[in-house]
């Protein structure tokens, strides 16, 4: 985690560009920004980036080509989209152009950070390891089980998915709509906090006799998997 | 002039004109042909009478010899309407009969005279008429030769008068046709003229214009049907849209009001840093709440008009169903409810997934809302098939819904009395409703059971109308 992660926002909308620029660098990645599809589509492939943010509209080439175009050119760089369009149809269309996530628009700073640096560590990290570790706790994704301290956590299927999905990204927050479309592959919006109460389900299973805390809720974006006891990944406590 | 020129241009006249035009060719040569053979007839039978009498006279002169011929002819030439008799010597000049001239050379051969010829009769003289006649030439034995003819006059006359009487008919006919024609090519430019008329008013903007419609169940009238079909769509759509934005106008501003309020607020009290951030944690939620219902009011016009219906695949039912139960049994728990499914397996439909699942999950979420409280704790999520439909009920033990208000609660931002206080944004059933007609099924609201005092409870069943597999 001591290389800094470095971005690219292609964004028409100068203001919300700049806001992002600052705010990003906040949280310690650095970016550069292209205000138009042609200049963010050069730059893009001149440039080696760890996460593409793309707005959907955008002057003088559209957002889902910059992406077609950049796949074409086999620069597999991810990419968020954001877009300020509808959520059922618009979604399908932006996967299907090359997109390896989207955000409508307005969304949280938050959610959107949350998202680049989960798709910034993928990028080159090996992708699923068959076991994930955290401090004590460990799960074993071939034989679907999770122990503490060696001790075995029986759980649910979809718990057991949802520890899933928290440890591969350990060390990082993951947001409640993240959680909704990864591990219930819903990307509508729940009306009530079924998300908090899942989380607080299997936080009571693998905390509940156990003194170290690990699943840890980050007020104002979501939830993070992470090991107290050894050192911080450098994320300022909100 | 224009208005016949306008009536000169429309199919059916233009069809009639053609139509005229073909018929008359008919008729004409019916007429000729009738003609022609009535002529034909009517000469055969002057040859068979011709001949008849030539048989006649061949025997007197036979019998009686060429006194007796003369006598017959003379007496048989003074009959009225007599037939032309002629004797002549061998070179052809007139020595009896009732013919004053004829045409020269006739009388050199035997036989039928080759065509009709001209010839005047004693009694014409002083008015120089000729006539026209077909006759019958023979020779005697001592060289005298015998003219036995008819007159045309009257099968000609016959003839003429057929014809006239054809043409007379035909004309009376072609007049007749013309004026129906015209009847009818005024009568489908009358309602044209009806149909373009309101049409003219609909682009107007009075979309609840309709064609109007005879009621006879013609062309016309199933055009008229199936534009007014489609003119009723639109005024839905139409109808739709405006509502979203009467909505908009009234419910967003409302919240929009109340974040402008407190920011205001925030600033006009000289507060410490604490107090400037609880205040922008309020705005924040505040706004994420009108986020919220904007994207439920997008998402409903976006799935009305049908922008989802590209994404229609084959939908595991069942697995949605128990998935979404699985999503809220946690919170229908944790307000001391139970969350209970009867799902069997392998249902499909052809759906969207994503869409069916917010809309089981607004209907999950409302239950969990109204039962709250309730002496039966029991949501029971239901998926069972009925005759070729599916139908997924959410069934509650709440306070219900009241017959009168199940129509009311599924349009845009109506919220009972009762649900006022709860958080919502009022879209939920609205959007349930929009994604099943997508999916050309219904949206039924009913009593859980109907036969208790109170708290009744609400049923709601997603309809869709026909299972895959």
């Amino acid at each position: 985690m001591v290389t800094r992660m470095k971005i690219l926002i292609i964004e028409d909308d100068l203001e919300a560009a700049a806001y992002l620029a600052k705010a990003f660098r906040e949280a310690g990645i650095v970016s550069d920004h292209a205000s138009d599809g042609e200049s963010g589509l050069f730059m893009a492939s001149e440039n080696a980036y760890d996460v593409l943010v793309i707005d959907r509209m955008l002057p003088r080439r559209d957002g889902l080509s910059v992406i077609t175009e950049l796949r074409r050119k086999a620069v597999h760089t991810p990419v968020l989209i954001l877009s300020a369009l509808g959520q059922v149809d618009d979604r399908v269309t932006g996967l299907r152009a090359g997109g390896d996530d989207y955000l409508p628009k307005p969304y949280a700073f938050n959610e959107l950070l949350a998202r680049v640096e989960v798709l910034g560590r993928r990028k080159g990290a090996p992708e699923q390891d068959m076991a994930y570790r955290v401090g004590d706790l460990e799960l074993d994704r071939l034989s679907h089980s999770v122990r503490r301290q060696g001790k075995e956590i029986p759980l649910q299927p979809r718990e057991f998915r949802l520890l899933e999905y928290l440890m591969k990204n350990a060390g990082q927050v993951v947001t409640r709509t993240m959680l909704l479309e990864n591990v219930w592959d819903y990307h509508f919006d729940p009306q009530t906090n079924v998300i908090d109460v899942h989380v607080s389900r299997l936080r009571s299973k693998i905390e509940k006799d156990y003194d170290q805390p690990l699943l840890r809720t980050v007020r104002g974006a979501g939830y993070m998997i992470k090991d107290e006891t050894g050192k911080g990944d450098g994320r300022p406590d909100p | 002039m224009s208005r016949l020129r306008v009536l000169f241009r429309t199919t059916a006249v233009r069809l009639s004109a053609l139509y005229l035009i073909l018929f008359s060719i008919c008729a004409a040569f019916l007429v000729f042909y009738v003609t022609a053979m009535s002529q034909r007839l009517l000469e055969q039978q002057t040859k068979d009478a011709v001949v008849a009498e030539v048989t006649q006279i061949e025997g007197v002169y036979n019998r009686a010899g060429v006194n007796g011929l003369l006598r017959t002819l003379e007496r048989r030439a003074r009959q009225p309407g007599a037939n032309l008799y002629v004797i002549a010597g061998p070179t052809g000049e007139i020595l009896a009969g009732n013919v004053a001239s004829l045409q020269p050379g006739l009388l050199d051969k035997e036989g039928w005279t080759e065509q009709a010829f001209r010839y005047q009769r004693y009694t014409d003289e002083s008015r120089k008429d000729s006539h026209v006649a077909l006759a019958h030439v023979f020779f005697l034995s001592n060289g005298l030769r015998v003219l036995v003819g008819r007159d045309l006059q009257e099968p000609e006359k016959f003839r003429v008068l057929v014809r006239q009487a054809l043409m007379v008919a035909l004309g009376i006919m072609g007049l007749g046709a013309l004026i129906i024609w015209f009847a009818i090519g005024r009568n489908a430019l009358r309602r044209m003229d009806r149909m373009s008329e309101a049409s003219t008013k609909i682009m107007a903007g009075d979309l609840s214009q309709r064609l109007p419609m005879s009621g006879s169940g013609d062309e016309f009238d199933r055009l008229s049907e199936s534009l007014n079909a489609m003119l009723g769509r639109i005024e839905k759509l139409n109808e739709g849209l405006r509502q979203v934005s009467d909505n908009i106008a009234h419910d967003l501003k409302t919240p929009l009001t109340r974040l402008r309020n407190k920011a205001e607020a925030a600033l006009a009290h000289k507060s410490t840093n604490t107090g400037y951030r609880a205040s922008l944690e309020e705005i924040i939620g505040e706004s994420d709440q009108l986020i919220r219902t904007f994207n439920a009011l997008l998402m409903i016009s976006r799935v009305e008009a049908g922008a989802a219906a590209a994404e229609m695949s084959d939908v595991d039912l069942s697995r949605s169903v128990a998935d979404c139960v699985e999503l809220y049994e946690p919170v229908a728990e944790d307000e001391a409810l139970r969350l209970e499914a009867d799902v069997p397996e392998g249902v499909h439909v052809s759906g969207n997934r994503e869409l069916i699942g917010q809309a089981l999950g607004n209907l999950i979420d409302n239950a969990i809302k109204y039962a709250q409280g309730a002496d039966n704790p029991v949501i029971s999520v239901r998926l069972a098939r009925r005759g070729p439909s599916v139908v997924l009920s959410v069934a509650d033990h709440g306070q219900g819904v009241p017959e009168g208000q199940r129509e009311h609660v599924v349009q845009r931002f109506v919220r009972l009395d009762e649900s006022r206080s709860k958080p919502g944004t009022g879209l939920g059933l609205s959007l349930v409703e929009a994604v099943m007609e997508m999916h050309h099924g219904t949206l039924e609201l009913g009593d859980t059971d109907s036969r208790a005092e109170n708290n009744r409870g609400l049923t709601a069943s997603m309809v869709f109308p026909v299972a895959i597999g």
